[in-house]
């Protein structure tokens, strides 16, 4: 794959530079616009892995990265909200091998519950971030993330948004690298027990590493600069430096690769030889702001910038200081759930039993669209159980009986566990229902498997985890495993007896997703050929 | 080359993202400097669908900035005016229209048969076209999907000649 021009998306760059730079392990959670990556690291012959969450692949990725191997994590940028915790300290530690966290943010919400701008993590845990504004940098600045990272043995935000993520671009790949060393552990007690003694010192060493990181930054870093006229000047970061060159392909303009620590000595520079300097950004205002903060004279977008993707028209309109009504795209036909999706006949009767619920993030999120308008809240993964059990505990008893948590099998392995707990722990007066929607695959993101499905990322056979037995085994008072479709005893009538009683039950309504099915049975008979006692004996024979 | 702009839209699961792959794959062949860009995520589910492919000497965008494209392809009839905006003046629509959908061997290669009619307003030779298809269909679906292409093809000749 060395050396021709390909046409790649940003993530596929991203994993196929990860395979010439000679990652040992991508971990990562599904999440759009992110999941790409590391199942074409598999394709490519990567070896990846999906985690139960984005907070467990870090912490593997980080442990792979302590024991001197290459590392990518990948995930959405929610996803980086999970994993904050293992990310503020590992900026603490020194690592041996470089590790990249990919956050693949989605700024227009293509796709996701927020826009959140993850360039803020950056500056608050204190890590390096290479914005890529195309496939070729996406694949570039993947090995350049390598080298920052094992140089200052420090994790490297690499951070994507959407338009990065799935736009295909050309890519001119290099050569593979040879000689990389092989893991082995190396003890470091002081730089990776972060027990205050040894964290106090550590975070003075963040702070050093950063000092030299700006500097290399100014000196070598990965910045473009088109020299164009004076009477206009752009400071650009991501895919809104090329909407912008597209808009004034005549001005003066500073593309930063490295955006933190940014190369304020570079940017100085440029501002004193352009009459008007403008900074052109998507989300936050977070370039601007620094370079005000640093005294360097910028003007900011419009608040109406804020929101949403940036193109072309819109950065012409943020040049021009237009901050008249936009243009409002016409409304194109909503998705729904497919027909025959199993999350329907569920939704039928949550909406006819007139529950409160309490949802979470997946497909079934779309029963809250007509016809079914049977959901009631969403806010992250796993809140369902949370939010339904802060529900049952204030609200008057005749409402409390009608509150139902729904969650999906794979958000359940995700962040659910851990609100059934809650559930056991602090049951309300009232009692509980949390139903799994068990469709055997994390559907929304494209079908991925996860710890419930008993599949791994390749989609052969692993280790299974049992809804029902764990819920047994945590306490639940009643755990069922039903079909919503089935008709006697019908799954509404169990719903009924359950919202009657005052004690905590799990249902588990299993049924796989329908545009899944077909795949699954042919990994499930890839699984039993496998295992056909034929298979054995010829394991045996041959060397 | 100044850089040419196609948008390709219908609904989710009629094959726009292929199409669009396919468009950009032929134009890559071909030479040219490619950007392709769409928002997918959830369009298994029947929602709308819309996808961006720009060629040239130097693309910079990968969004065709609204007003601007000069192709706009569409799969599905209800899509047509929800697009329409996209187009520039003078810019030239293909719709599901042009084609007797009785003519089409199978309905599933309406997105290739409309990348034919597309073919003759783009630059693109013949054999990249071709290369493209071949690439980006499982090998039983060339034969198939070669004669929708050249149905498509040639119901648009036949349309401008009739113009
Ligand atoms: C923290 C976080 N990570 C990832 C995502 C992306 N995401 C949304 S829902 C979902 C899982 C959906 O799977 P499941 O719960 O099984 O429901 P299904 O779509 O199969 O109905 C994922 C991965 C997210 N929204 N938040
Ligand atoms: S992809 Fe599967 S889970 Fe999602 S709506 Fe379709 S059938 Fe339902």
């Amino acid at each position: 794959m060395t050396g021709e021009r390909q046409l790649l998306s940003g993530d596929e760059a991203v994993a196929l530079a990860a395979l010439h730079a000679g990652v040992r392990l991508g971990t990562g959670y599904p999440g759009t616009p992110s999941t790409e990556i590391l199942e074409t690291f598999d394709q490519l012959g990567g070896h990846a892995q999906w985690s139960p969450n984005e907070k467990v692949a870090l912490e593997v990725g980080l442990g792979a990265a302590f024991g001197g191997a290459r590392t990518l994590v990948t995930m959405k940028h929610v996803g980086l909200n999970v994993a904050a915790d293992p990310l503020f300290t590992a900026a603490y530690t020194d690592i041996e091998g470089g590790l990249i966290v990919v956050s693949a943010d989605d700024p227009g919400l293509a796709s996701s519950q927020n826009e959140q701008d993850n360039r803020h993590y950056a500056r608050a845990a204190a890590l390096p971030m290479l914005e890529p504004v195309d496939s070729q940098q996406a694949y570039d600045f993947t090995w350049l993330g390598f080298e920052i990272s094992e140089r200052w043995k420090i994790p490297v935000i690499l951070r994507l948004t959407t338009r990065v993520c799935h736009a295909k671009t050309v890519v001119h790949p290099r050569a593979a690298a040879s000689n990389i060393p092989e893991p082995s552990f190396q003890r470091n007690i002081q730089a990776r027990v972060m027990i205050p003694a040894y964290a106090k010192p550590a975070h003075q060493r963040l702070r050093q590493k950063l000092v030299e990181i700006a500097a290399w930054n100014d000196a070598e870093g990965p910045i473009r600069l088109d020299t164009g006229r004076a009477n206009l000047g752009i400071v650009a970061t991501g895919i809104a430096a090329v909407h912008a060159r597209e808009a004034a392909p005549k001005a003066s303009q500073l593309t930063i690769g490295l955006t933190y620590p940014l190369p304020l000595g570079r940017i100085r520079t440029f501002a004193t030889g352009v009459d008007r300097l403008v900074a052109i950004e998507e989300g936050d205002p977070i370039l601007a702001d620094a370079l005000r903060a640093a005294g360097i004279p910028v003007e900011c977008k419009p608040e109406m910038y804020r929101f949403g993707e940036l193109n072309v028209a819109r950065v012409r309109r943020i040049l021009a200081g237009d901050i008249s009504p936009e243009p409002v795209p016409p409304k194109g036909k909503p998705p729904e759930l497919c027909q025959g999706c199993s999350h329907r006949g569920v939704f039928e009767v949550l909406r006819d039993l007139g529950c409160i619920v309490a949802g979470d993030i997946g497909c079934y999120t779309l029963g809250v669209l007509p016809p079914f308008s049977a959901m009631d809240t969403c806010v992250c993964m796993g809140a369902s159980i949370g939010v339904g059990l802060g529900l049952r505990q204030v609200l008057p008893e005749a409402q409390a009986r009608r509150v139902v948590s729904v969650i999906g099998d794979s958000t359940f392995v995700h962040s659910g566990i851990t609100g059934l707990a809650e559930m056991v722990y602090n049951p309300p007066a009232t009692g509980h229902v949390v139903l799994i929607l068990d469709n055997g695959t994390t559907a929304m993101t494209g079908q991925q498997e996860h710890p419930g499905t008993g599949r791994s990322l390749d989609h052969s056979p692993t280790g299974k985890i049992s809804f029902e037995a764990l819920g047994r085994a945590m306490g639940v008072q009643n755990v069922h495993v039903v079909n919503a479709q089935d008709k006697e005893p019908s799954f509404q009538d169990l719903i009924v007896s359950l919202l009657a009683k005052s004690e905590t039950s799990l249902v588990i309504a299993r049924q796989p997703c329908v545009l899944a099915a077909p795949k699954i049975r042919v990994y499930e008979k890839a699984a039993a050929e496998r295992i056909s006692p034929a298979n054995c004996a010829a394991d045996g024979v041959e060397p | 080359m100044k850089v040419k702009n196609i948008v390709i839209a219908g609904l989710g699961g009629q094959g726009v993202l292929k199409a669009s792959d396919i468009l950009a794959d032929a134009a890559f062949r071909a030479g040219f400097d490619v950007k392709k860009s769409e928002l997918h995520g959830m369009s298994q589910r029947g929602g709308s669908v819309s996808s961006d492919v720009r060629y040239g000497d130097q693309v910079l965008s990968p969004m065709v900035p609204p007003g601007e494209a000069d192709v706009l392809v569409v799969l599905e009839e209800t899509q047509v005016e929800i697009n329409r905006p996209t187009l520039r003046a003078g810019g030239v629509l293909i719709g599901p229209d042009l084609l007797d959908p009785a003519a089409l061997k199978n309905r599933k290669s309406l997105n290739v048969a409309l990348l034919g009619a597309a073919s003759t307003v783009l630059e693109i030779p013949h054999e990249h076209w071709l290369a493209a298809l071949h690439a980006n269909l499982a090998e039983k679906l060339h034969t198939l999907n070669e004669q929708s292409f050249a149905h498509g093809r040639a119901a648009a000749l036949a349309r401008s000649s009739a113009e």
